[in-house]
């Protein structure tokens, strides 16, 4: 599951961001999942709890939230707007994989559903990030 | 705030070398000697990854002859082993369809590649880079921190006049610079090797134009016996990359 690499991703920016702040404990982590990347809660909080576990002090009994963000995606030829979920129907298996693992090519298996346009945006809900972290100094 | 940033480091940590083929001009066979070059150095016996970072025009796999075949996942994405090359390409993500993508998209990309491709333990890490100084040269700078740079050229005034705009920015950053390889030789001349050492870099040796070697592109065990790689292995024998 590739879901480890950006969950480690996510503890490791946490525990740099925590240092940074001279944190002693880190007690919450806020997660956002982009839609379109599709990651499945579940899958994620599992790898985050594993590799918590292998984690040293900082991270110990750190509570980790995950919020789906919804996706927005913009064309930039027609300003028209829509959501991955709007289109995801109209990709096959191998497609909504590679979606899955690079949001981006998006841009090469799906178009603007008004105008056919491969050059559109997403500006809401593209993978994961990290929305706050909170601790103890 | 953007997590994938802060692993990066951690996924190359275990590779010993970086070697990013560059060149300020398209064409000059950066693909073609970042694929022999990893080809050369594997069957030298050492672990060898390639990455091609060249997004829009992806072309190592087309000389490889790699098809059909997807990363497995442990714990990230594990590039496939191509003739004893562990291979990483956007094609495996497009099916080789037509990708258009800006510059923001192409920054994102390299980032969810760096941050989930698992090399594990490697001697060279190839990169095949796009031509010029755009968007992936620069993330490459920025992101991967210990790569040196390799750059391409051919004998003319035309390619030396970008490349040499490539190497004053890699000199003024103090990226490391391997040297400059000239490519596609038809007639001897000095000019490349002169402009070189006036910039005080290292003149790595030239390659003649093969005209044999269309024929080879796809096929690994013919593209190892041809003029090229012959001509390429006494460089990389004389330097000792
Ligand atoms: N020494 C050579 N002899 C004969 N053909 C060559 C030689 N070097 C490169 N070529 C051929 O020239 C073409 C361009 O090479 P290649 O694709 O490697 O260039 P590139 O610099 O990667 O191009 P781009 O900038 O588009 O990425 C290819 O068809 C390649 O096989
Ligand atoms: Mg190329
Ligand atoms: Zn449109």
């Amino acid at each position: 599951m590739h879901e480890w690499a950006l969950a480690e991703s996510i503890l490791t920016t946490a525990v740099e961001a925590a240092e940074k702040e001279k944190l002693k404990k880190i007690k919450n982590i806020k997660i956002a999942i982009g839609e379109l990347q599709q990651i499945e809660h579940d899958i994620f909080k599992f790898a985050l709890g594993e590799i918590i576990k292998l984690q040293g002090d900082k991270l110990k009994g750190v509570k980790t939230t995950i919020e789906t963000e919804k996706s927005t995606l913009q064309c930039r030829n027609c300003e028209h707007k829509w959501s991955f979920s709007d289109i995801k129907k109209k990709l096959n298996n191998d497609e909504a994989e590679a979606v899955h693992f690079i949001p981006e090519v998006a841009f090469v298996h799906t178009r603007c559903p008004k105008c056919k346009s491969p050059d559109f945006e997403i500006t809401k809900g593209r993978g994961v990030s990290i929305i706050s972290i909170t601790g103890e100094k | 705030m953007e997590a994938r940033v802060s692993v990066i480091e951690k996924r190359l940590s275990n590779i010993k070398r970086i070697i990013s083929v560059a060149s300020g001009k398209g064409g000059v066979g950066k693909s073609l000697i970042a694929s022999s070059l990893a080809l050369n150095l594997s069957k030298k016996g050492y672990k060898v990854g390639l990455l091609d970072l060249d997004l829009y025009g992806p072309s190592s796999h087309i000389i490889l002859g790699v098809k059909d075949v997807f990363p497995e996942e442990d714990k990230g994405i594990i590039p496939p082993n191509i003739n004893g090359i562990n291979f990483m390409s956007i094609v495996y993500f497009t099916k080789d369809k037509p990708s258009a993508f800006r510059g923001v998209d192409i920054s994102n990309i390299i980032i969810e590649l760096l941050a989930i491709t698992q090399w594990g333990s490697l001697d060279y890490l190839i990169i095949d880079m796009p031509p010029g100084t755009g968007d992936e040269t620069l993330d490459v700078i920025r992101l991967i921190k210990k790569s040196e740079f390799l750059v391409v050229t051919t004998p003319s005034k035309v390619a030396m006049g970008a490349v040499s705009k490539l190497l004053k920015i890699l000199k003024e950053l103090k990226i490391p610079i391997t040297g400059v390889l000239e490519n596609m030789v038809m007639t001897k001349s000095s000019f490349v090797k002169n402009q070189i050492k006036e910039m005080n870099l290292k003149y790595l040796g030239s390659i003649s134009l093969d005209q044999h070697l269309e024929d080879s592109i796809g096929k690994t065990d013919k593209l190892l016996e041809t003029d090229f790689m012959k001509e390429l292995d006494k460089i990389i024998n004389t330097i000792k990359l």
